[in-house]
């Protein structure tokens, strides 16, 4: 017996026979969900059950954030109309240095916002997601002043005419967002704090606190803010925060945020320098003042989407056992399969 | 011997009368005009007439590539296809400042991609490499002109040169045949290398050149050999052998090709003929003809076409993603997995040959699962090709109890009730008992019966007639005995299985067929006055051989008492006729049995016998001489007639039947093929009875089918056929095939509706005039609405034809299944080949695309393995389209977003990892583990096959269902993300969703929609999908910090984006939830609506 034994295990040695693993002959253990009626009704009612709930949390956070957002660039010019005309005189009057533009907005608190209240600007029809305009940056000049010189993508505002080159280069650090805001109540002024308003990443590893402004905005064409140029790029948060591209043509950006508290129905007044020329192109400025929740800022639509979705897993759960219980199907019926429907239609 | 495909004896002449010189014939006259301008100087090595020739040298490259045309040649072929050119396109497009994203992220995969398939085209190229340097070294024994034969090695030989090749070594150029160890200059050759065929074949030195031994003899030997140019003819030769001012024509007799192996004899010489790569076996290496499978130009096509569109929406920027590089990739992983899980299935390996399923090209494995016909070979497919002794009738007496699967098939089907199943099984104990009995079962004998078995025939009442039939059968062949050294046992080389069997029924019932010589044939023989067993030794006098149109083989030997006899074998047809008058004894039962036989499936043959007397075989023997060295064009039929003349007044002794054995399992896995709803053509060249016999025993035929007989065998084409006026018979015989597919076809009008199944049987002949191009349509319509058709009597080229016409016709998926050298044609011509590695040799298995040991394994190999793999590829291939689509789109919909800058939504990395790293594992699971049901449900359903026949899972509503669901699933995905984001912060520190966070939020969607929607199509769930799927989408974040961690000049826009600015934002996690639960809803209602409806 043992010879045999032994005889047959070097025949195996020998033989191409396939060896024998669960892996091999594909027979791995296995779990082969089928869509059981139960199955599908215990999924779609677990998704209701959970969504719905999380949709109301995330509406009642949202209905917490108070918000105040006042439009301010068709005010604080001085012609309104819409003929050509009305616009180039507003461009004239944005893009000439000389004029006064400062411009006072009254607002009131709709609802006691609690500190810290965030300060944004937000522009409308603003295509910062361009390609060329989202091409045209240096990290490697922004990042460290040996650099200076690496400007081939900023296009078309490298340089200024004696090849010197632009620091922060690129068409985005060109058209840097000025207008400014000035909040106070009564008469006391609510200080803005421009401070930690940008990414932490931003200021450490992206833009380098020894690489200072050189010859920006020295040159025509004058895009928007200029910088001071004993503060390193760092430190300039407001670069920093405009230097994150947005992803969208509507979007808002940080200005600063208030660290008081403001009650109800109390009037502030906002003084803005509006000096950003949005005119030359169908755009729109906005002031908001904004509080946070756990969800961020005001934001109806992650709620309602949660509650909908939801809902409609409850709706389909009770259709499928309304018809389940109404036409019963049994699982596995041979009739169902598509080649006898096939034959059977013929 | 009926049956025997006339292939086999072409080139298997034997040492009869027609072997001993060739005959001049229109050819030889042709020699030293065009291509058939080749000199030979024979054994002079300084020669400068030979030198001038210039012949190639014996180096043999088969190599496709050097090392300076690799790296040109081989980009050529990779940019031959389309596919890479496309991409090659769109990465130098991507050099452009028009490129929205870096070049690199293109060209890297494209450079992997053709890197990966030069590496593997290298690798093989090496490998034959490897194989040329051992064959080119390979060492001979070659003449050096001094008395001497010296060792040189296989490349350095040249054309002219003398060489010594001895037993079991490979010629090492195509030789002409001198002189071998035996005197009369015989040698016997085993070619399987060259055409697959494992018996051996006999070559004949030249009378003159046959005394050339010794080794001084060569020193004068001077000779020139005219002879055609190389081609790649392995069964003809031209030349003349010019010696001593004499001319002696040369034929394929006297060569020795290339490859082929020396057997049975100690050494030949010979002279080189052709050299390298001008000998036949290399003239004849081509490469095989490369399928393309149907899916792979479906997506060719389809990518044009989606294209253009795209280039209309959005220029360059979608194509790479939409069917992207790593598709093709993809599915050539897939595939290639695939086939090593079909070579390591081991329900198809089969213990005894050693040899498992190989899938031989991996590109049309989901094509297995959409085979609509089958044609099938039959010897050695259907049937094992091992001949069994089942049968015989000696004297008037049947002996041999067995019982065959057609006489079962055949009781069955007559409701007999004769051995029921049950029955059957107690056979077959006993069968296994009575091997037992006897140590072990003997191939090629399954013979029983008590009365004439162990020497218990001497009690028989005809004993003296059965020793003479059994002593026929032991003399009457050209088997060769080949004693195992260690064993003693003797095993046979015989031409055919058949004869095979007869030798070894002769041993196992007394008569040891132990030697042959040139001259002699000795038996080990029972004698029943001693009842010892003696040895009796028998003078070979001549053989006249087996030919087609003789149908028969007679032996002339002298015995030891020293009288003459005559050993005849062959056909019914021919051999009744001419039994002398007192040789008809047991005529009329014999007759009946072999009608008998016949019916059972067997094959038949009827032994008889005649003495001679001395005067009559002088005489006979000189006018056969004189016919033999005649020099007329004619000489074979007047060699025929005058062996004719000796072929008469013979005595019947019995008649044998051998068993041509079905394999096991076929009928079973006809049956379940048959149930897939795939057809099956039995293709082959038997007999009409005996393939309809075959076609009832593996129950392709049923009784309750209608046979719709197509054939030509009706007695007024017969008699046109007697007069012999061709036109005359074609036309008639067009006449009658078309008027016999027109009544079939009525007949199936007839019966429509009604549940009556047809089976078509056509022969060889009505083929041919089916195939005219006015009867084609008609023909194929017949065929196609009959559940199976036989075609018998077909020739190789036939099989080729009819594979065509069904592919052609029908426009489906056809396999061909063969396993022999005349099935090659077929296998190549049909959409899949599948090769049976059985005992016909390789040249099958060569050209096929599967091979398989067994035909049952078919069953194994289309319903499980073709089902799984159709449904694998198909639903990968959609699932690629999906997630392609989904992710695209975004892309387009975040354009339409930026004024359509080309800007695109996401990273470059992200993008360019998209395909590789979190979508691509996932997908190549799917296509390589996902079962929809198990092994044992697909062969216990077979119906489950018809998806695949029908083409549902990729058919256009299909593939456009799953890319409307990519399109519904991104537009989820961007909508809600930037619905959801606004423009509001998104955590409590008031920041704002930008262009970076918006990014990794839809991609984080998406990467968790494909993978989760991935996870709710598959069927099948092991750790592995698990794995991938789950493993993907935490690749992802793993990426993203390891990626974010990295310098902000590399990783520009995902600089800590996920550390810093998403993690701690349930905002993101929520909108995360949000949007894969809701891009999924779709596709989930539609599932459920499809359960509900």
């Amino acid at each position: 017996m043992s010879s045999g034994d032994e005889a047959s295990q070097t025949l195996s040695k020998k033989s191409k026979k396939p060896q024998y693993s669960r892996f091999t002959q594909q027979e791995l253990p296995a779990c082969k969900p089928i869509l059981t009626p139960g199955l599908v009704i215990t999924t779609l009612i677990s998704i209701g059950i959970i969504f719905v709930p999380i949709g109301l949390g995330s509406l009642s956070a949202s209905e917490h954030v108070v918000e105040i957002v006042d439009r301010y660039d068709d005010a604080c010019v001085p012609s309104k109309g819409d003929d050509e005309a009305a616009k180039r005189e507003r461009l004239s009057f944005i893009q000439n240095a000389k004029t006064n533009k400062t411009c006072i907005r009254n607002l009131v608190v709709p609802k006691k916002m609690k500190h810290p209240i965030y300060v944004y600007y937000q522009l409308d029809n603003f295509y910062q997601n361009h390609r060329r305009y989202v091409k045209s940056r240096s990290d490697r000049q922004y990042r460290s002043p040996g650099s200076e010189g690496e400007t081939k993508t900023c296009d078309p505002e490298s340089e200024v005419d004696d090849h010197r080159p632009i620091v922060p280069c690129g068409l985005i650090a060109w058209s840097l967002f000025n207008d400014t805001y000035g909040i106070s109540t009564k008469d006391n002024p609510i200080p803005i704090n421009k401070k930690d308003i940008a990414w932490q990443s931003d200021k450490n590893s992206k833009f380098g606190s020894n690489v200072y402004p050189k010859n920006f905005q020295k040159q025509d064409p004058v895009g928007g803010g200029k910088l001071n140029e004993s503060v390193p790029l760092s430190e300039q948060e407001d670069l920093l925060v405009w230097m994150r591209t947005a992803a969208l043509p509507n979007f808002r950006k940080l200005y600063g945020r208030i660290e008081t508290d403001l009650e109800a129905n109390e009037k502030i007044t906002v003084v803005i320098q509006n000096n950003y020329n949005t005119y030359s192109f169908d755009s729109k400025k906005q002031l908001v003042l904004s509080t946070t929740t756990w969800i961020g800022g005001k934001n109806d639509f992650l709620g309602k989407a949660y509650i909908s979705v939801g809902g409609i897993c409850l709706f389909l759960a009770i259709a499928f056992i309304l018809t389940y219980v109404i036409k019963p199907r049994p699982l596995g019926d041979p009739a169902y399969l598509s080649w006898n429907q096939n034959s059977a239609a013929r | 011997m009926p049956g025997r495909s006339s292939r086999r004896i072409r080139f298997s002449r034997l040492y009869s009368f027609s072997c001993f010189r060739s005959p001049f014939n229109d050819e030889h006259n042709q020699i030293g005009q065009k291509s058939f301008s080749r000199i030979v100087y024979c054994n002079e090595l300084d020669n400068p007439e030979q030198l001038q020739l210039r012949y190639r040298s014996n180096y043999v490259s088969t190599t496709k590539y050097n090392a300076f045309n690799f790296i040109p040649k081989s980009l050529f072929e990779q940019f031959r296809r389309v596919a890479n050119l496309y991409f090659l396109l769109v990465a130098c497009v991507s050099f452009s400042p028009l490129a929205p994203y870096t070049a690199t992220s293109i060209l890297a995969p494209l450079l992997v991609v053709i890197g990966a398939t030069m590496a593997k085209e290298a690798i093989e190229d090496w490998r034959r490499r490897k194989q040329d340097i051992e064959a080119n070294n390979r060492k001979v024994e070659v003449y050096d002109g001094d008395h001497n034969f010296q060792e040189t090695r296989w490349k350095k030989l040249q054309v002219g040169d003398l060489v010594k090749v001895y037993k079991n070594e490979y010629f090492p150029a195509d030789l002409l045949l001198l002189s071998s160890s035996y005197g009369d200059g015989i040698c016997y050759v085993e070619t399987t290398n060259l055409d697959g065929e494992t018996n051996l074949k006999v070559k004949h030195a030249l009378e003159v050149t046959a005394s050339l031994h010794a080794d001084d003899s060569f020193q004068q030997f001077k000779a020139v050999v005219k002879c055609e140019d190389p081609n790649e003819d392995l069964y003809a030769f031209v030349g003349t052998l010019i010696h001593d001012g004499q001319q002696h024509p040369l034929s394929v007799q006297q060569i020795l090709l290339r490859d082929s192996k020396l057997r049975n004899v100690d050494y030949v010489c010979g002279v080189v003929v052709f050299t390298g790569h001008d000998t036949k076996g290399m003239q004849n290496a081509t490469d095989p003809p490369s399928k393309r499978n149907k899916t792979t130009v479906f997506y060719d096509r389809k990518r044009e076409s989606l294209a253009a569109f795209f280039h209309f929406l959005t220029g360059l920027m979608l194509y790479g993603y939409l069917i992207p590089i790593s598709l093709y990739v993809s599915i050539e992983i897939v595939k290639v997995l695939q086939s090593i899980f079909i070579n390591q299935d081991q329900d198809m390996y089969y213990e005894d040959t050693d040899k498992p399923a190989r899938a031989r090209t991996s590109n049309l494995n989901e094509e297995l699962g959409q085979v609509h016909t089958i044609l099938s070979d039959k010897t050695g497919t259907l049937t094992c090709n091992s001949m069994e002794f089942v049968k015989c009738t000696i004297a008037g007496i049947a002996y041999g109890r067995g019982m065959t699967e057609v006489e079962r098939a055949l009781a069955k089907r007559k409701g007999k009730a004769v051995p029921d199943s049950g029955n059957s099984s107690s056979n077959v104990q006993e069968s296994s008992d009575g091997h037992t009995d006897l140590g072990k079962s003997i191939r090629g004998f399954n013979f029983k019966d008590e009365r004439i078995m162990n020497g218990h025939w001497v009690n028989e009442p005809h004993a003296n007639v059965i020793q003479k039939f059994f002593r026929a059968l032991a003399l009457c062949h050209t088997a060769i005995p080949d004693a195992n050294q260690e064993s003693g046992e003797i095993s046979y080389e015989a031409e055919s299985p058949d004869e095979a069997s007869f030798v070894i029924a002769a041993k196992e019932l007394g008569f040891e067929f132990v030697k042959r010589t040139q001259t002699d044939i000795s038996l080990h023989e029972f004698d029943h006055q001693s009842g010892r067993k003696i040895d009796r030794s028998y003078k070979l006098l001549y053989v006249l051989e087996f030919s087609s149109a003789r149908k028969r083989m007679s032996v002339m030997v002298k015995n030891a008492e020293n009288q003459l006899l005559l050993l005849c074998k062959g056909a019914d047809s021919v051999m009744f006729e001419r039994l002398s008058r007192n040789g008809r004894d047991f005529e009329a039962t014999t007759r009946d049995h072999i009608k008998q036989y016949a019916e059972a499936g067997l094959r038949t043959l009827v032994i008889s016998y005649r003495e001679l007397n001395e005067e009559e075989f002088r005489s006979w023997e000189e006018e056969f001489l004189k016919a033999q060295t005649s020099l007329n064009a004619d000489r074979d039929a007047m060699v025929d007639a005058v062996a004719d003349k000796i072929e008469r007044n013979l005595i019947l002794l019995g008649a044998t039947a051998v068993e041509d054995k079905l394999q096991k399992g076929v009928p079973e896995c006809i049956d379940k093929l048959a149930n897939a709803g795939i057809k099956i053509w039995v293709v082959t060249g038997d007999k009409m009875e005996t393939a309809i016999n075959i076609g009832y025993a593996c129950s392709l035929l049923r009784d309750d089918m209608k046979q719709i007989v197509v054939t030509l065998d009706s007695p007024e084409i017969n008699d046109l056929e007697k007069q012999g006026d061709k036109e005359a018979i074609a036309k008639a015989s067009s006449a009658s095939i078309s008027k016999q597919i027109i009544e079939g076809n009525s007949q199936l009008c007839l019966s429509r509706g009604s549940s009556t199944s047809f089976g078509l049987i056509i022969d060889g002949k009505s083929l041919s005039f089916a195939f005219n191009k006015n009867l084609k349509d008609s023909f194929l319509g017949l065929a196609i609405n009959c559940s199976s058709v036989i075609c018998c009597r077909s020739t190789p080229k036939q099989k080729a034809l009819v594979t065509r016409l069904v592919k052609k016709g029908t426009g489906k998926t056809t396999l061909a299944i063969g396993d022999g050298a005349n099935d090659v044609g077929m296998l190549q011509e049909a959409d899949i080949g599948v090769g049976i590695s059985g005992v016909e040799g390789m040249q099958a298995v060569m050209s096929s695309d599967f091979s398989i040991s067994r035909f049952r394994f078919l069953e194994r190999l289309l319903l499980v393995h073709g089902h799984w793999c159709y449904r694998r590829i198909s639903m990968t291939i959609c699932y690629f389209f999906y997630k392609n689509i989904a992710f695209g789109f975004t892309l387009y919909w975040f354009e339409a977003r930026a004024s359509f800058s080309g800007q695109p939504a996401y990273n470059d990395w992200y993008m360019s990892f998209y395909n590789v790293l979190f979508t691509s594992l996932p997908a190549i699971a799917l296509g390589v583990f996902d079962q929809d049901v198990s092994a044992q449900l697909c062969l216990k359903y077979p119906v489950l096959y018809n998806e695949g026949v029908q083409n549902i899972l990729f058919s256009w509503p299909r593939i456009l269902g799953w890319m409307l669901n990519g399109v519904i699933s991104s537009v989820i995905i961007f909508f809600f993300t930037t619905n959801a984001v606004v423009n509001q912060a998104f955590r409590r520190d008031g920041h704002v969703v930008d262009y970076e966070v918006l990014g990794v939020m839809m991609y984080t969607c998406v990467v968790w929609t494909v993978n989760c929607q991935m996870a709710i199509s598959i069927n099948y769930f092991t750790w592995i999908q698990h794995f991938f799927i789950w493993g993907s989408i935490a690749f992802w974040y793993a990426f993203l910090v390891v990626y974010g961690a990295v310098s902000p000049i590399i990783s520009t826009t995902a600089y800590q984006v996920l550390v810093e600015a998403c993690a701690l934002s349930p905002f993101y996690l929520l909108v995360t939830l949000l949007v894969v639960v809701s891009s999924l809803l779709p596709y989930l209602s539609y599932r459920i609506f499809q359960i509900q409806f």
